[in-house]
């Protein structure tokens, strides 16, 4: 997933799960290092590493290996692209309740959308990738293709590894299959788009209507140098009667401008847009909590970013102005400052930023330590995708 | 004289006091089973902790004895999970029973793994809720819970234990203090939490849990709906599903079970009905009324001769009490039962269900059908007499051949109750020999020496190769209990 300057010296594109581990294995047996790509469009994310001996690319295992509409399940290989796959369940009135920014040309893969744990504002009312994702097939460095999970929604047997893999970041192992769960696509929405000034007001608004007990698909708070927005995204055939209801509470917290918006797409492709950056532009994820929000939007505020928030998860996107490379760190810097404890994950940026400070940030050391146990006994050689991970896993 | 176990059981009382480290045999007794009474093993030293410290110092002990140990909250599971090392020590957590914080605003609960499920749920009303709901819920900690990834009647709309488990505090089997997760939900790293949750007591003990709550529904509509067969009944599921509706719940109940369960909650259902279909629409009031029409119209639809509506919250704990009280109530239509936890995809309702009557017809016994159909986790339950000659044996192999029907179908062995000791034997007709060596890469990560309740999940016992390092003698080899392989 890390960016590297130069091309790697061999390109493998496996097109089963026993061909990307027979491929795992030979380079594992000589010692040479794995790179792994999708759509490469998440690969400035994480260290900046020097660049890998292999290039392994998913992209050749694209089967929709099985769309069980009755059963609202699917086992996708990992170089399908979300947006195809989407298209294929929405097809039949489905969806999965993931959506991320596809990234350019859309060429974003479910492999590595589960590999780096990315998610969109459905994460409000549909929990997050790791929770969908009901089965794994992975290759392993020692040669061998392992499932875990399987295709059935419920399902206790055998450790959890599909969420062990979610978010790895490809360094336990290639995702090369996974078995998602399925939503049905709400017929019609809605959305309460709820304008304010001020971070504060619109993190106590959007805590308003998260204790309550209305059901939005997403409850997002946009804002960028005093231009915000509270929005809570409803669905089904009373979706616009739901976003009524959201209007009152939001008035009552302090947004009376609150108006309904039916045909609301637009807005949220905004929202998703916002978690990206374009061109060297940089952006840092806040892995926050509601309780901290207000203090996030203060922080973005005050570094006159634009803040792209999940109300009731307390995740947080920072797209910074644009800037020079010493004037963006100084930024992050400040950032982590400002919304300590919660961690501030460097997603979109230059090599340059990447490389002055840790885009992770420190987990514990006994966390860490344990992280590393699993890493050794996963990827003893350190083959997949060395050094671009927490603590330089 | 002082043995080495001796030494240990000095070192126990001193970590935990004296009063709480039973050695007696009656006391013993107690523990030597779980939920799942057919399997018995007698520990040397049950230990009742009350502090993280405290399961810290006993793991430690432990860990530098080279003895197993098996974590226990209620005992209420069904898998033998928490069934005890012979001659090991248990470590029950019934002491540790604090809720430690209540935050509405962030929507988080923590608390010691000893208390139960329904006391956070408790805590938290009526504003708010705990979705996972097993039906032991009155008794079941929330230790077990997270060991189990217990499930419950509401997982089709709300998901598992582990989609609400944010935070644990858990003791490694070495005695380190660690922290998994945390008050953040999308934290970096690896998701360490998920693959713990689940893991059946095999890697670590949880000495403090944070778990997500979440606001009640402002309207919660239930009702039941009598078809002539499970079959019916099973078409009006893939109806309702088809139709894009996720209800809270939707739990089905055959003939047999609604009999023995009627006989427990006098609910008046019909008996001659060959399926009741209890299903829970929650929601916002306006989404509620529009699907509750839908929901009457597939019903009848798809054949449903009588269907009634809890008229308020009495009704509703009614229907629920049939519905929870079948496993309890089948003890009064039969000696004995043994329970399955199979999972099947949705849409092979039918067919499985079939299969289980040829299976029944076959081997002339009685199965009971009581489901969460939503998630197609089925709970067939094989009804014996224990004092007939072989007649338990032949039980057993009914249920062993419902286990491996579902699997065949593309289902699990284990939806809910767990792998323990008693389906780890039917591991490997779902996973193969690759599968299973990475499970036990996860498990040798965080317990090299295989002390944490070994014997369970996996179908044989296997040791952890040394990364990387020099041979020595494992703990359990040594004790004979294990051999390298």
């Amino acid at each position: 997933m890390s960016s590297s300057r130069q091309a790697s010296r061999e390109r493998v594109k496996p097109t089963s799960p026993q061909e990307t581990a027979e491929a795992l294995q030979a380079a594992a047996a000589d010692g040479r290092s794995v790179r792994v790509i999708g759509g490469t469009t998440k690969s400035g994310w994480g260290n900046v590493v020097p660049r890998a001996d292999v290039e392994l690319s998913t992209t050749g295992m694209t089967k929709i290996v099985e769309h069980n509409v009755g059963d609202l399940t699917a086992v996708l290989q990992a170089g399908v692209s979300l947006a195809r796959a989407q298209e294929t369940f929405a097809a039949a009135g489905q969806m999965l309740s993931v959506d991320p920014p596809y990234g350019a040309k859309k060429a974003a893969t479910i492999g590595g959308t589960v590999a780096t744990a990315d998610s969109g504002p459905y994460r409000h009312r549909f929990h997050a990738l790791r929770d969908l994702v009901i089965g794994v097939t992975i290759a392993l460095p020692d040669g061998s293709v392992a499932r875990a999970g399987g295709k059935v929604i419920k399902n206790v047997a055998g450790y959890d590894l599909a969420k062990l893999m979610t978010g790895a970041f490809g360094t336990l192992g290639v995702i090369c299959q996974v078995s998602v769960r399925l939503h049905p696509r709400p017929g019609l929405t809605a959305t309460a788009h709820a304008p304010g000034e001020d971070p504060a007001t619109l993190a106590a608004a959007a805590a308003a209507l998260a204790v309550r007990p209305l059901e939005p698909l997403a409850l997002d708070v946009d804002y960028k140098r005093g231009n915000g927005a509270v929005l809570a995204r409803f669905g089904g055939v009373t979706a616009a009667q739901q976003a009524a209801g959201a209007l009152e509470i939001l008035r009552a917290a302090g947004l009376p401008d609150a108006t309904l918006v039916e045909d609301d797409e637009p807005l949220w492709r905004r929202q998703r847009k916002g978690q990206r950056a374009a061109g060297g532009g940089t952006v840092i994820r806040i892995a926050g909590t509601p309780r901290r929000l207000a203090a996030a939007l203060q922080a973005a505020d005050a570094l006159g970013a634009r803040a792209v928030a999940r109300g009731a998860i307390g995740t947080v996107w920072i797209k910074l102005p644009a800037a020079d490379s010493a004037e963006q760190i100084a930024a992050i810097e400040e950032l982590r400052a400002r919304v300590a404890p919660s961690p501030a994950t460097v997603l979109d940026a230059p090599d340059s930023v990447r490389e002055a400070l840790d885009p992770w940030g420190a987990p514990g050391p006994a966390t860490i330590a344990l992280m590393r146990r699993v890493k050794e006994r996963f990827d003893p050689g350190a083959t997949c995708n060395p050094g671009i991970f927490m603590d330089g896993i | 004289m002082q043995t080495p176990m001796n030494d240990l059981i000095d070192e126990l009382r001193a970590a935990c006091g004296a009063q709480h480290v039973l050695t007696e045999h009656d006391d013993l007794r107690t523990y030597e089973s779980d939920g799942l009474l057919q399997y018995v093993a007698m520990p040397r030293v049950v230990v009742l902790p009350g502090s993280a410290t405290a399961v810290a110092e006993t793991v430690r002990a432990c860990h530098r004895a080279g003895v197993p140990w098996v974590a226990r909250g209620a005992g209420s599971g069904l898998s033998g999970g928490a069934l005890p090392v012979v001659d090991g020590v248990v470590i029950a957590l019934t002491r540790m029973r604090r809720i430690l914080e209540v935050d509405l605003v962030d929507g988080r609960v923590v608390c010691e793994p000893g208390v139960t499920n329904l006391a956070i749920s408790q805590a938290v009303g009526p504003t708010h809720f705990y979705p996972p709901d097993p039906s032991s819920q009155i008794v079941c900690s929330i230790g077990g819970n997270v060991a189990e990834n217990s499930g419950g009647a509401h997982c089709f709309k709300y998901g598992f234990t582990t989609n609400y488990v944010i935070a644990l505090e858990i003791v490694l089997p070495d005695g380190q203090l660690v922290t998994l997760g945390g008050d953040e939900l999308d934290r970096p790293g690896y998701d360490l939490l998920g693959a713990f949750v689940g893991s059946e007591g095999t890697l670590g003990i949880a000495t403090k849990i944070t778990v997500r709550v979440v606001p009640t529904p402002e309207s919660v509509r239930t009702l039941v709906a009598f078809f002539d067969s499970t079959g019916r009944a099973g078409d009006a599921v893939s109806a309702i599903v088809s139709a894009g509706m996720v209800p809270g719940a939707i739990e089905m109940m055959d003939q047999l079970t609604i009999g023995a369960s009627e006989q427990a909650a006098h609910a008046g259902w019909p008996l001659d009905a060959g399926a009741a279909l209890l299903v829970e629409l929650d929601g916002s009031l306006a989404e509620c009324e529009a699907q509750l029409q839908d929901l009457r119209r597939i019903c009848h639809e798809t054949g449903a001769h009588e269907i009634r509506e809890a008229r308020d919250d009495a009704e509703r704990a009614i229907f629920w009490k049939m519905r929870k009280a079948a496993f309890p109530a089948m003890g009064r239509v039969s000696p004995h039962y043994y329970v399955q936890d199979s999972v099947i995809p949705r849409t092979r309702l039918t067919e499985v269900l079939e299969r289980i009557d040829e299976l029944a017809r076959e081997y002339g016994l009685r199965v009971g059908n009581v489901f969460h159909a939503g998630d197609g986790n089925l709970h067939p339950l094989v009804c014996y007499d224990g004092n007939a000659p072989g007649e338990a044996e032949r039980a057993e192999e009914l249920a062993g051949k419902i286990v491996i029907a579902c699997v065949e179908l593309g289902g699990s062995i284990t939806g809910e109750h767990g792998i323990g000791v008693d389906k780890k034997r039917y591991m490997p007709t779902m996973f193969g020999e690759d599968d299973l060596a990475a499970f036990q890469k996860l498990r040798c990560a965080f317990d090299p020496d295989g002390l944490a309740n070994p014997g369970k999940v996996m179908p044989t016992p296997r040791l952890c190769g040394e990364v990387p390092g020099p041979y020595r003698e494992h703990p359990l080899e040594k004790a004979g209990l294990a051999e390298r392989m």
